[in-house]
């Protein structure tokens, strides 16, 4: 078995050269997220205005799934709605666990390279890290959150 | 004692060569494949395979012997006792220990330290005192130490390390005090491999009068030990590193010590008697064994040092070494490959770092071959703090691995760059 399936080339090119990487000045929340794991530490900076995610950007250190996710993730979520920022982390963590897609879901577009992460079950964490740190920015809540 | 533990009987009764290949046949689960490939199973730092000895000696526990010890009439209790206490005398001698009084079976090594921190440390530990621990120690060597000074106000004095990994013990010499009450230090490093200069640490601190626990936790499964020469006043094992089972570990303490030491669990086994206004604790080692022990894992334990003993630890050591230098070697000349941990004086682990990929993401494509190591802080956050990494890659070596898994090891790390363009 190959170990390509995870490792696309989309996500290295993310993992080299993170999108949106770096701090957010007009950032109306940001929340840190830890996976004491394998040390991987990210935060994620949102500029919400009313009901849309404006700007998105992320900093911090982690392995390639983590780091490729944090950037796919900020390129496929910024100018969305609320409701289809919701809508897609669903349909993303179906994705990444293998799980049938939930009715109605979204398409996916980019993200869909995580696909191969289902076949690895000890890194579903890394692939969703950014994202509940997300969950965490957006719900106001500055605690930071961690995978265990 | 086992007989043809690894090793056909040599002339005399001497022990034969060292024979990788008859050991290797002792250890059922080397022999599988892993995602299409042989297993190569360089984990053993986080625990041990089990020779068929260790599993056959349980199994037979159970089928024929199984009974409560230290307290029935009948036959099958004095089989499980005999057992019991003929294992922990044979444990204790592997170790050098003379009086199986000073041999005191635990969960594993973090729950013999926390047994030090919570009887001795409680009790000699007060307000403005210090502990003294290393930049290396397991958190299991430093958490119980930090509740124990936070309880008693004291404060914790951490031994330097030096960029190799080396424990600065100049350093060390200068920390020691009136105010020390204890000193806890690993005997072998599990992140980075370092062996540390137990006699000297151990001297320095009783020409201060101070007690000494070592973590052998690591140090066990590769050295010959011989602690009442070694003189350190506590020391503690764990059974599961050492191709023993889970669960069971050991802790050794000098009488003198224990004798003064309240007891960590009140329950059965650990009393003479009890009546509602008195109780009067059980002579050791059973002051230390509240409740229904772990009979079976003693037992294996038993038989794993059995095991041990009949291929000899000084073999064993050889062939270790042999595999670490060889290891050492090909990871410093592989190109974009950084070995962490390159003190003079190391046993049985190769934690490295390759250049642009995370420890994470090298111990997933190396799975995908078979090959199991660590990625991770290793329980030792403090020594990836100090080196300014968040994690490292790592396999450690057990007396079953060869030179052809280490050339396996290397050709999944270039398979590693290869993926990443490195
Ligand atoms: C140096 C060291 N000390 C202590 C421990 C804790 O051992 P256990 O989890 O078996 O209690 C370990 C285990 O990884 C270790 O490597």
């Amino acid at each position: 078995m190959s170990t390509d399936d995870l490792y696309q080339e989309v996500i290295l090119d993310h993992y080299r050269a993170p999108r949106n990487f770096g701090a957010l000045p007009s950032a109306t929340a940001h929340a840190e997220g830890h996976n004491p794991l394998c040390g991987d530490r990210v935060t994620v900076y949102v500029q919400v205005e009313g009901d849309q995610v404006r700007a998105i950007r992320f900093e911090g250190s982690g392995c390639a799934i983590s780091t490729a996710s944090a950037s796919v993730m900020t390129d496929a979520l910024s100018g969305r709605s609320r409701a289809e920022v919701q809508a897609l982390f669903a349909a993303f963590h179906a994705l990444v666990r293998g799980e049938p897609q939930p009715a109605g879901a979204p398409p996916l577009g980019k993200l869909a390279v995580f696909s191969g992460v289902s076949d690895y079950p000890t890194r579903v964490k890394c692939a969703v890290l950014v994202w509940h740190t997300l969950q965490a920015a957006l719900a106001g809540d500055q605690q930071a959150v961690t995978t265990e | 004692m086992n007989k043809g533990a690894g090793v056909r009987p040599g002339a005399h009764g001497s022990p034969a060569p060292f024979d990788v290949e008859a050991v290797r046949r002792d250890f059922p689960v080397l022999h599988q494949q892993v995602h299409g490939h042989p297993l190569v199973y360089l984990d053993n730092a986080a625990t041990t395979q089990k020779p068929r000895q260790v599993l056959e000696a349980i199994d037979q526990y159970y089928r024929t012997t199984n009974s409560n010890i230290h307290r029935g009439v009948h036959h099958l209790s004095q089989k499980a006792t005999d057992a019991y206490e003929g294992a922990r005398g044979r444990i204790a001698k592997f170790l050098g220990i003379t009086s199986s009084a000073e041999a005191i079976f635990v969960r594993g090594a973090t729950e013999g330290i926390n047994l030090v921190a919570s009887s001795y440390g409680r009790h000699h530990v007060g307000p403005g005192d210090e502990v003294i621990i290393s930049a290396m120690e397991h958190h299991s060597n430093i958490v119980p130490w930090q509740m124990l000074c936070s309880e008693r106000k004291a404060s914790l004095r951490v031994v330097p390390m030096s960029d190799e990994g080396e424990a600065d013990l100049d350093a060390y010499e200068e920390l020691l005090s009136a105010r020390t009450k204890i000193v806890a230090f690993s005997h072998v490093s599990n992140a980075l491999g370092t062996i540390n200069d137990v006699k000297r640490i151990v001297g320095a601190a009783h020409d201060h009068g101070i007690p000494v626990l070592l973590d052998g936790a690591q140090a066990a499964p590769h050295l010959p030990l011989d602690l009442e020469a070694l003189g350190c006043d506590f020391y503690v094992i764990s059974g599961h590193k050492l191709y023993g089972p889970t669960g069971i570990g050991l802790l050794y303490g000098r009488e003198e010590l224990l004798e003064a030491m309240p007891p960590y669990q009140g329950g059965g086994d650990m009393i003479k008697s009890v009546t509602f206004d008195v109780t009067t604790y059980n002579d050791l080692p059973h002051k230390f064994e509240a409740g229904t022990p772990d009979i079976a894992g003693v037992i294996g334990l038993g038989a794993a040092v059995d095991y041990l003993q009949g291929i000899g630890m000084e073999a064993i050591g050889a062939h270790e070494a042999k595999l670490l230098s060889y290891g050492t070697r090909a990871l410093q000349q592989e190109p974009r490959v950084r070995l962490i941990g390159t003190a003079p004086n190391k046993a049985g682990v190769l934690s490295f770092l390759v250049e642009g990929v995370h420890p994470h993401d090298i111990g997933t494509i190396l799975d995908r071959q078979g090959i199991a190591i660590r990625a991770g802080h290793h329980c030792a956050q403090p020594v990836m703090d100090r080196l300014g990494i968040p994690a490292t890659a790592r396999a450690s070596l057990a007396l079953y691995n060869t030179t052809a898994e280490l050339d396996a090891l290397l050709q999944g790390i270039r398979k590693v760059k290869e993926v990443f363009g490195t």
